[in-house]
């Protein structure tokens, strides 16, 4: 009985951790999936069976026609469409929170729509529009399409962390004599600068793998993700695994390096 | 772009200034450089008028301190000193220099924000250096070092704002003001949140810098005593009005407003008329008691029928048992009545009398010889020199003042 209730309660205490690990698995899965393949010398075109080992993939990643140009694209779309979308998305955010003007509502509204509209539809539409103006297909107008969908997510990112910030902190920067442009880059910029980042990676990531979208409004341009698309319907090469999993070990270091920069400057303050 | 930096370039020159002006004034005394004068400032949000037309001056080098109840306005006073809030009418001068105009930046005035304003990314020394390192200087270690010794935070250094506690934060709030040496300090209840032991202590240190740098420094307080012990004059503000400034004492003993009168400390109320004149003094009917009231402390009307409030202070009146009212020495005003309550203060015990023309007046007696017979439901007659009686209007709100505020025991033992 005893034996029991103690089980139960250490099972209970545990219950978290089991949870999490379990939610951790399902989510690497595929990342272990696709890293394993990424080593894989399949027989045919197809990259769908264990062969056997081979870091010919690793050593000869350009080895596809087409995809690095492709990826290099991608890097730079993405590049792009971040800067853009962060730019006009906290100015856009600043304006909605500390400003009244008259489109106020209307815009708040209004800059979630990409956000709610069917991919499809949007990309549809703005072909439409593209199209209507005569403009080219290509590179620029992927990024504008590009920087359209970043934008809502930006603008809702540095809204949260703008809103949440005590007026107040800028008017003690004013009052201790920061001008208006040392206020702006010693409080506003540094206290605002969470939300900042956290819209600049999604805006990265969105456009970076976007597909619908940039299919519409890529004209003959090919990114990466309309690469693997088209190598797909011929053959997937180990090249898109070594690819993915790149991608992968980067945004895992990236959180790494930032964890113990956070580390290190606790345990600084605390010395 | 060249205009920020024109700006900047004009702002150091007018900080470096004033910073020097405010040292010559610690050494040579006051100068006429310092005062601070608001000539007709308001201040109205929508239809609601936050401060009313309000003419002040604060001489330079004296410690002022603004009371009032909550929501009074004394915040929004200060926010137009510091340039951080537009008046509606009316200009802010500093010395012979109108500042109205002026960003906050620009004036030499530091606040000590009653909502703190730590900066939260910045740990506690980059917040005490920020005013220091905007005005482009180099060196800040020593000074922010002595700094925070002086508020007893220099193991804090490096610690961020969350991480302190309340009284904490307020210290580092008022370091982040003090080290400038402004011209001006607007302190926004810089103490509020610290222990007994600690304010008295802060008090004493912010006094003694106030002396010894010659800082002006403009207070505000909720708590009375605070305003009463530190500053040399004291304005109390209600509803959006100054209704009186002076030096704690005048205050204290000559209350012009019932407002005054209760709001500092406790004051009993007698509604009477004016019965008649005689030199100096006025005699006044209440009830069938007879008051007299020197004429120079009556700031109601003085003809014949008009109505005035006869105040005294509760430990300026005795107490005496009705048998020996006979030994009662003449010439000193009387009222009758039942004592109500009694509780015993340590110092002092303090009677509530249930009088005809006062119902709850209260008095403190010292705890010399307590006579025994003082007792809930006793006869008294209560007794005070009519040179410690003052008049205000009756057209007043008798209770002006009351229920902000309790009665304070400090002043009274
Ligand atoms: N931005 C604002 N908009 C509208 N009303 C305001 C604004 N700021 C202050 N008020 C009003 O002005 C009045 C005075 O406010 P203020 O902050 O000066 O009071 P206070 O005397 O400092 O009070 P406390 O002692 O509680 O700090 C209050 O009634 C407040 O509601
Ligand atoms: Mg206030």
């Amino acid at each position: 009985m005893t034996f029991l209730r103690s089980l139960s309660r250490r099972l209970k205490r545990r219950l978290v951790v089991i949870a999490g690990l379990l939610t951790l698995g399902y989510l690497l899965l595929p990342n272990i999936v696709v890293t394993v393949f990424s080593f894989n010398d399949p027989k045919g075109r197809f990259n769908y069976e264990w062969q056997r080992f081979s870091t010919d993939a690793w050593t000869d990643p350009c080895g596809v026609a087409g995809l690095c140009g492709s990826l290099s694209l991608s890097l730079q779309l993405a590049a792009w469409a971040t800067l853009g979308a962060t730019v006009l998305g906290t100015m856009t955010a600043f304006a909605l929170v500390r400003y009244r003007f008259r489109a106020r509502g209307a815009v708040n509204s209004l800059i979630f729509l990409p956000m709610a509209m069917p991919e499809v539809v949007m990309a549809a539409s703005l072909l439409t529009l593209f199209l209507n103006l005569g403009a080219e297909l290509g590179f620029r107008t992927i990024l504008i399409a590009h920087v359209v969908f970043c934008l809502s997510f930006v603008v809702t990112a540095v809204k949260a962390r703008v809103m949440s910030m005590d007026p107040r902190l800028e008017q003690a920067a004013q009052d201790l004599y920061a001008g208006p442009l040392q206020t702006f880059l010693r409080v506003t910029l540094p206290i605002a600068a969470p939300g900042i980042a956290a819209g600049a990676l999604l805006a990265f990531a969105l456009s970076f793998d976007d597909f619908i979208i940039t299919n519409f409004t890529a004209g003959s341009t090919v990114t990466f993700p309309m690469f693997v698309w088209g190598s797909a319907q011929r053959g997937t090469p180990v090249q898109i695994n070594v690819v993915g999993t790149a991608v992968f070990l980067v945004a895992v270091l990236c959180v790494l390096a930032a964890m113990v920069m956070g580390n290190r400057r606790n345990r600084r303050r605390a010395s | 772009m060249i205009t920020v930096i024109r700006k900047n370039s004009a702002k150091n020159s007018s900080r470096n200034s004033a910073k020097d002006s405010a040292k010559d004034a610690g050494k040579d005394g006051p100068e006429a450089g310092g005062d601070v004068r608001l000539s007709g400032i308001s201040k109205t949000y929508g239809s609601f008028t936050a401060v009313r037309p309000l003419d002040l001056t604060v001489p330079q080098g004296s410690f002022f301190a603004l009371l009032g109840a909550s929501g009074c306005g004394k915040t929004t006073t200060l926010r137009m000193i510091a340039g951080l809030e537009e008046p509606s009418s009316g200009t802010v001068s500093l010395g012979e220099q109108d500042v109205t105009d002026l960003p906050p930046y620009r004036r030499p005035v530091n606040t000590v924000f009653q909502s703190y304003a730590l900066f939260p990314h910045l740990d506690i020394f980059e917040n005490v250096a920020f005013g220091l390192r905007r005005r482009g200087i180099k060196s800040v270690k020593k000074q922010v070092g002595e700094m925070l010794d002086l508020v007893q935070l220099g193991e804090q250094a490096r610690k961020k704002p969350h991480q302190l506690s309340g009284g904490q934060q307020q210290r580092v709030a008022v370091a982040r003001a003090l080290i400038n040496t402004p011209r001006v300090l607007l302190l926004d209840e810089p103490l509020g949140a610290l222990d007994l032991k600690l304010r008295r202590q802060m008090q004493l240190e912010l006094k003694r810098i106030q002396t010894e740098v010659g800082i002006t420094f403009i207070h505000v307080t909720h708590d009375q005593e605070e305003a009463m012990t530190m500053a040399d004059t004291v304005a109390v503000m209600n509803a959006g009005r100054v209704e009186q400034l002076g030096p704690p004492a005048d205050l204290y003993e000559n209350p012009r407003t019932t407002f005054v009168a209760n709001f500092l400390g406790t004051s009993n109320l007698i509604e009477a008329e004016v019965d008649s004149r005689s030199g100096d003094e006025i005699v006044l009917t209440a009830g069938d008691c007879k008051l007299v009231l020197p004429r120079a402390r009556c700031s109601g009307p003085t003809a014949s029928g008009g109505r005035v409030l006869v105040g005294v202070r509760p430990e300026k009146t005795s107490l005496t048992h009705a048998d020996e009212a006979g030994g009662i020495p003449a010439g000193r005003n009387r009222v009758t009545g039942t004592i109500a309550d009694s509780s015993f203060l340590g110092v002092s015990t303090q009677y509530v009398v249930d009088s005809p023309v006062c119902p709850e007046f209260e008095v403190y007696v010292q705890n010399i010889d307590r006579d025994p017979r003082l007792v809930p439901g006793a006869e008294v007659v209560l007794h005070w020199s009519p040179a410690h009686t003052f008049g205000l209007d009756a057209a007043q709100d008798i209770d002006a003042g009351t229920g902000t505020v309790g009665p304070d025991e400090g002043m009274a033992a």
